[in-house]
C-alpha cells in the first residue's frame, strides 16, 4: 500500500511529458502561432492557447482519475495532477529559456518573437511570463484533477458541455452562415463576433448542453425503456415519424445552410457516394483497393467529353448535339463498371498487400493518361476539359401554363428563405448552384445507399464477406472466387463513376490534378475512420474527414498533420471506427445477450426426420 | 453406377522433390463411413486437398459419382456434392453463425446480384428459404439460439459443430471430415462420433474421416486405410488393422496397441 501514498513518479512523468510535448511540438512547427489568430470564445480563449493549456488539463484529469481508481487518497491524487501539470509546462518553458540564450529561429523558423510572446501570455518581463506559463499549466493540471472528483453524473455533462462549446467556437463561422439567414444582423452580433463566439453565447451553449446532458443521464434510461415497451406498431410508427423528420430535414438542408456550406455538403455527399462504393470492395469483399480514383476519373472524363460545349466535347468534334446530363449518368456508371471489370482481371490472383500496390498503380496510370500528350487531343491533357454544362430539368414553369403568374413567382423566388429556394428550383429546374446540385447528390447517395443495403443482405453480400474472411474456405463451400471478386470490383466502381459524373457537371471544368492519389486515400480513410463495413460510419467518416477540414480551411497548412494524428489516435482508441457496423458493435457490447429464436416449432422442417433435431445431444 | 462413390486411381501429388501422395489407389463404398489414419506428414490432408480441388492432381485420376475431379476448382467439386471441414477450423469468423450456414448453401442458390438490388420475388423467396434452412441446420447441430453470434465468439466445440453444419448446408453426397474430434474431451468426442454415425444412417451421407483418435476410428469405421509416406500401408476392417502386425509396429506402437486391447 506504500505505493499508493507516495507519488507514482513514473506515471506522472509519462503523462506530464506527453502533455508537454504537444505544445512544444505544435509551437515549434508554428501551429500555436497560426491557431492563436483564431479565438474560440471571444476575449477569453484562443485556439493557440488551447493547444498549450488543454493537454495539461486532460492529463491532470487522467492522472487523478487513474490514482483515484487505484485507491490513492484525494490529496495525493490532486497533488499528482498538479505535478503532472507542472511537468507538462517544463518543455515549453525550456523552449523559451533556450531561445533567450541561443536564438533558435535559425533552426526552427517558426520560433518567432510573436510565438514567444504568446507562450509568455503577452508579458513583457520574461520571468513574469514564464511564471504565468508554468503556473497556468500547473493550474490546468490541478483543475483537471479536480474534475476527477466530481461525481460521474455531473462530470459527464460538464465534459460534454465543454466539448460542445469548443466545437461550436471552432465552427462559429458555420453557425454564423446558418444564423444570418434567419436572424437580424444585430442579434447575430450578440452570438458570433468576427470568427468567434461571444462569451454570453458560449455561456448559453454550455448551460443548454449541460442541462440536456444531465437530463439524458438521469432520464435517458427511462426514455429507452419507454421506447422498448411500445408495441411493435408503435415502434414502427415512431421510426416512421423519425424518418419523415429526417427526410424533410435533408430536403431543406441546403437552404438552411446557405450557399457556402451547401458547397461543403456537396463535397461530403460526393465522398459519401464514393465511400459507399469503395466500401463494397474494401469493407465487405476485403479487397484493399488504393486506386478508387480511377473510377471517379473515368466517370468525370466521360461526362466531360460527352456534354462539354467546348472544343473537346462531342458537339464540336463530331458535330452532334452534346448529350444531356441525365443521359450521361447511366453511361458514366457503365463506363466505370467496365473499367472496374477490366482492372479486376489482372489482379484476380493477388491478395492483401500485393493487391493494394497493384491498384495503387492503376490510380496513377489513369492520372498520367489524363495528363499525357497522347490523349491530349481527346481529353485536353493538363488543360483539362472546359465548358461542362450544369444539369437542368424542365421546371413547372415550362410544364404547366403558368406564364401569367411567372413574374410573381420570380419575385417570390428572389427572396431568401427555405421554401423560396425550393420553389425556384421547382419552377425553373436549373441546377445552377451548390444548393440546387445538392439534390442531385442527395438522390445519387440515396440510390447508392439503397443498392448497397440491398446487396449487403443478399447472397452476393454474403459471398463477398465469406471471401473476405477466408478465400479458401469460401471456395470450399462452393463460391466461385473469380466471379465474386470481379463482381465486387465492378459493382464498387459504379458509384465512383456516378460521383465522377456529378463532380464534372458540378465544377464545370476537369483537370488531371483533380484525380490524384489523395482522392483514393481520402475515400479509404473515411471508411476506416467511420468503421469498416458500416454504412452510417461512412456518412460520419465523410463528415469528419471531408466536412470538417473544409470548415477549418484556414489551417490547411496543418490539415494533413491533423489528419494523420486523427488516424493514429483513432486506431489506438477506437479501432472499430466512429460508428461500427451493428454486428461488431453488438459483439463489443455484450457477447452474452443473444437474440431469442422463435420457440421451436416442428413445422416446416420437412426434409429431415424430427428425431434428428437434437441429434447432437447425447442419447440417454 | 458403381457401388463406389469415390474411386481414386494411381493418384500422385508432388511438391518439388517430395511425393506427398504416391500412386494411391482408393475406393470408397457408397453409404459407408471410412477412415484414413497415418502418422503426421503421411499425406492424409494432402489426399483430402487433392480430392477437393485445393491441390491440382499431378498424375492419376479421381472419379466421383462418374465425374472426374481432375482439374476442377474447389467450388466446382463442392457443387458436385463433396463437402469438407478443415483440420484447423476455418469458419468465416466475422460473420454470424447463421450467415456461415447461409453461405454454405451456395451450390443450391440461383439468385443474382441484380435480382437482389431489384428485390425480385424469386430472390426474396430464395432468401427466406435460405434463412429457414439455416435455422433448421443450426438446431440440427445443437446450436439453437446461437445464430446471431459471431462465429469467432463461439466456444471451440460449437465452432466444430458450426463447421459441420456449414458443410451439410451444401447437401453433400460425400462429407470429408479432417480430424473432427481434435481438441475435444472424451464426452464431446463420444457425442461427435454418434453424430457422425447418424449423419450416415439417417441422411445417407457417405463419410470419409481423417482421425487420430483411435477410439473414434475403430468405433465407427467400416474400412480403415493406413497411409505412410503417401503410400497405402494397409487397408481393412478395424479388426484387421488392429491385428495387422505391420501397422501396430510401424505406426501405432506398443502403447496404442495396449490401449486397443483394452478398448
Amino acid at each position: 500500500m506504500r505505493e499508493n501514498r507516495t507519488f507514482q513518479w513514473r506515471l506522472l512523468l509519462r503523462f506530464g511529458l506527453l502533455a508537454g510535448i504537444v505544445p512544444l511540438y505544435t509551437a515549434a512547427i508554428g501551429m500555436v502561432e497560426v491557431f492563436n489568430a483564431r479565438e474560440v470564445v471571444q476575449g477569453l480563449l484562443t485556439l493557440g492557447e488551447m493547444l498549450v493549456v488543454f493537454p495539461s488539463l486532460v492529463v491532470g484529469y487522467l492522472t487523478a482519475l487513474h490514482l483515484r481508481r487505484d485507491g490513492s487518497n484525494p490529496v495525493t491524487a490532486l497533488a499528482s495532477a498538479l505535478v503532472t501539470g507542472l511537468i507538462a509546462s517544463l518543455p515549453v518553458a525550456l523552449l523559451v529559456l533556450i531561445n533567450e540564450a541561443v536564438p533558435l529561429r535559425g533552426m526552427f523558423v517558426n520560433v518567432t518573437p510573436a510565438l514567444i510572446k504568446i507562450l509568455l501570455f503577452e508579458q513583457e518581463q520574461m520571468l513574469t511570463g514564464l511564471g504565468l506559463l508554468i503556473g497556468a499549466l500547473t493550474l490546468a493540471g490541478g483543475l483537471g484533477g479536480l474534475a476527477a472528483f466530481i461525481p460521474e453524473r455531473f462530470r459527464r455533462p460538464l465534459i460534454t458541455g465543454l466539448v460542445v462549446v469548443i466545437l461550436s467556437g471552432l465552427l462559429s463561422e458555420f453557425i454564423k452562415q446558418i444564423l444570418q439567414q434567419f436572424v437580424s444582423r444585430n442579434a447575430l452580433r450578440q452570438i458570433v463576433k468576427g470568427k468567434s463566439l461571444t462569451s454570453q453565447a458560449a455561456g448559453a451553449i454550455f448551460a443548454v448542453t449541460y442541462l440536456i446532458s444531465l437530463f439524458w443521464i438521469s432520464k435517458g434510461q427511462d426514455v429507452k425503456s419507454w421506447y422498448n415497451r411500445l408495441p411493435a406498431t408503435g415502434q414502427r410508427q415512431s421510426r416512421r415519424v423519425a424518418n419523415t423528420v429526417l427526410g424533410l430535414f435533408l430536403l431543406i438542408l441546403p437552404w438552411i445552410m446557405g450557399p457556402y456550406l451547401s458547397e461543403v455538403i456537396d463535397n461530403v455527399g460526393l465522398y459519401i457516394i464514393m465511400g459507399l462504393g469503395l466500401n463494397i470492395a474494401v469493407g465487405w469483399a476485403g479487397l484493399l483497393d488504393l486506386g478508387y480514383v480511377t473510377n471517379f476519373a473515368v466517370g468525370a472524363y466521360i461526362t466531360g467529353v460527352l456534354i462539354s460545349t467546348g472544343p473537346l466535347g462531342i458537339g464540336a468534334r463530331l458535330g452532334i448535339d452534346p448529350l444531356n446530363f441525365w443521359m450521361i449518368i447511366p453511361i458514366a456508371i457503365l463506363a466505370a463498371m467496365f473499367t472496374g471489370f477490366i482492372f479486376a482481371l489482372p489482379v484476380l490472383r493477388m491478395r492483401g498487400d500485393y493487391l493494394a500496390i497493384a491498384t495503387l498503380g492503376f490510380g496513377e496510370i489513369i492520372r498520367l493518361l489524363a495528363l499525357s500528350d497522347w490523349l491530349k487531343p481527346y481529353i485536353g491533357g493538363a488543360q483539362g476539359i472546359l465548358f461542362i454544362t450544369k444539369p437542368d430539368l424542365p421546371g413547372l414553369a415550362e410544364l404547366l401554363p403558368l406564364a401569367d403568374w411567372a413574374p410573381s413567382f420570380v419575385e417570390m423566388s428572389q427572396k431568401k428563405g427555405v421554401l423560396n429556394g425550393l420553389l425556384k428550383l421547382l419552377f425553373y429546374g436549373e441546377f445552377s448552384g451548390p444548393q440546387e446540385l445538392y439534390y442531385i447528390i442527395l438522390a445519387g447517395a440515396l440510390l447508392v445507399l439503397f443498392v448497397a443495403i440491398r446487396l449487403n443482405n443478399s447472397r452476393t453480400g454474403r459471398q463477398w464477406m465469406a471471401m473476405r474472411e477466408d478465400e479458401d474456405a469460401a471456395s470450399s463451400v462452393g463460391i466461385n472466387i473469380t466471379l465474386t471478386k470481379v463482381l465486387a470490383f465492378t459493382v464498387s466502381a459504379a458509384s465512383g463513376g456516378l460521383a465522377g459524373a456529378i463532380f464534372a457537371s458540378k465544377v464545370g471544368t476537369i483537370f488531371p490534378n483533380s484525380f490524384s492519389l489523395l482522392v483514393s486515400i481520402n475515400v479509404l480513410s473515411l471508411i476506416i475512420i467511420g468503421g469498416m463495413g458500416s454504412i452510417p460510419g461512412i456518412v460520419v467518416g465523410a463528415l469528419a474527414l471531408i466536412g470538417l477540414p473544409e470548415l477549418l480551411r484556414e489551417f490547411s497548412e496543418f490539415r494533413l498533420l491533423l489528419y494523420g494524428a486523427l488516424l493514429v489516435v483513432m486506431m489506438l482508441v477506437r479501432p472499430e471506427g466512429l460508428w461500427p457496423s451493428p454486428v461488431i458493435r453488438r459483439e463489443m457490447l455484450s457477447v452474452e445477450e443473444e437474440s431469442e429464436e422463435p420457440p421451436p416449432s416442428d413445422k416446416g422442417t420437412t426434409e429431415t426426420p424430427q428425431a434428428l433435431h437434437s441429434l447432437w445431444e447425447p442419447t440417454d | 453406377m458403381s457401388d463406389n462413390i469415390l474411386e481414386v486411381q494411381q493418384l500422385v501429388k508432388r511438391f518439388g522433390g517430395l511425393v506427398a501422395v504416391d500412386h494411391l489407389d482408393y475406393e470408397l463404398p457408397r453409404g459407408s463411413i471410412c477412415s484414413i489414419i497415418g502418422p503426421n506428414g503421411a499425406g492424409k490432408t494432402s489426399f483430402f486437398n487433392c480430392l477437393t480441388g485445393f491441390y491440382s492432381i499431378d498424375e492419376g485420376d479421381v472419379i466421383f459419382d462418374t465425374y472426374s475431379l481432375k482439374g476442377l476448382e474447389p467450388f466446382q467439386v463442392t457443387r458436385l456434392g463433396i463437402a469438407r471441414t478443415f483440420q484447423n477450423i476455418r469458419l468465416f469468423s466475422n460473420m454470424t453463425a447463421i450467415e456461415n450456414i447461409m453461405v454454405g448453401q451456395e451450390p443450391h442458390l440461383h439468385s443474382s446480384w441484380i435480382g437482389a438490388v431489384l428485390g425480385t420475388p424469386g430472390t426474396r423467396r430464395e432468401e427466406r428459404m435460405v434463412e429457414e434452412e439455416a435455422r433448421r441446420l443450426l438446431r440440427f447441430v445443437g446450436l439453437r439460439g446461437k445464430g446471431d453470434m459471431l462465429a469467432k465468439n463461439l466456444p471451440y466445440g460449437d465452432q466444430r459443430r458450426l463447421e459441420i453444419a456449414r458443410a451439410l448446408a451444401s447437401k453433400p453426397k460425400l462429407l470429408l471430415l479432417d480430424e473432427p474430434t481434435a481438441g475435444m474431451n472424451p464426452a464431446e468426442t463420444l457425442q461427435t462420433t454418434q453424430f457422425i454415425q447418424r449423419l450416415r444412417d439417417e441422411l445417407g451421407i457417405t463419410i470419409l474421416l481423417i482421425e487420430h483418435d483411435m477410439k473414434v476410428v475403430m468405433g465407427i469405421s467400416e474400412k480403415v486405410t493406413v497411409l505412410d509416406y503417401g503410400k497405402k500401408l494397409a487397408e481393412g476392417t478395424p479388426q484387421e488393422i488392429q491385428n495387422n502386425p505391420q501397422v501396430i509396429e510401424a505406426y501405432l506402437g506398443k502403447g496404442a496397441a495396449q490401449l486397443l486391447a483394452e478398448g
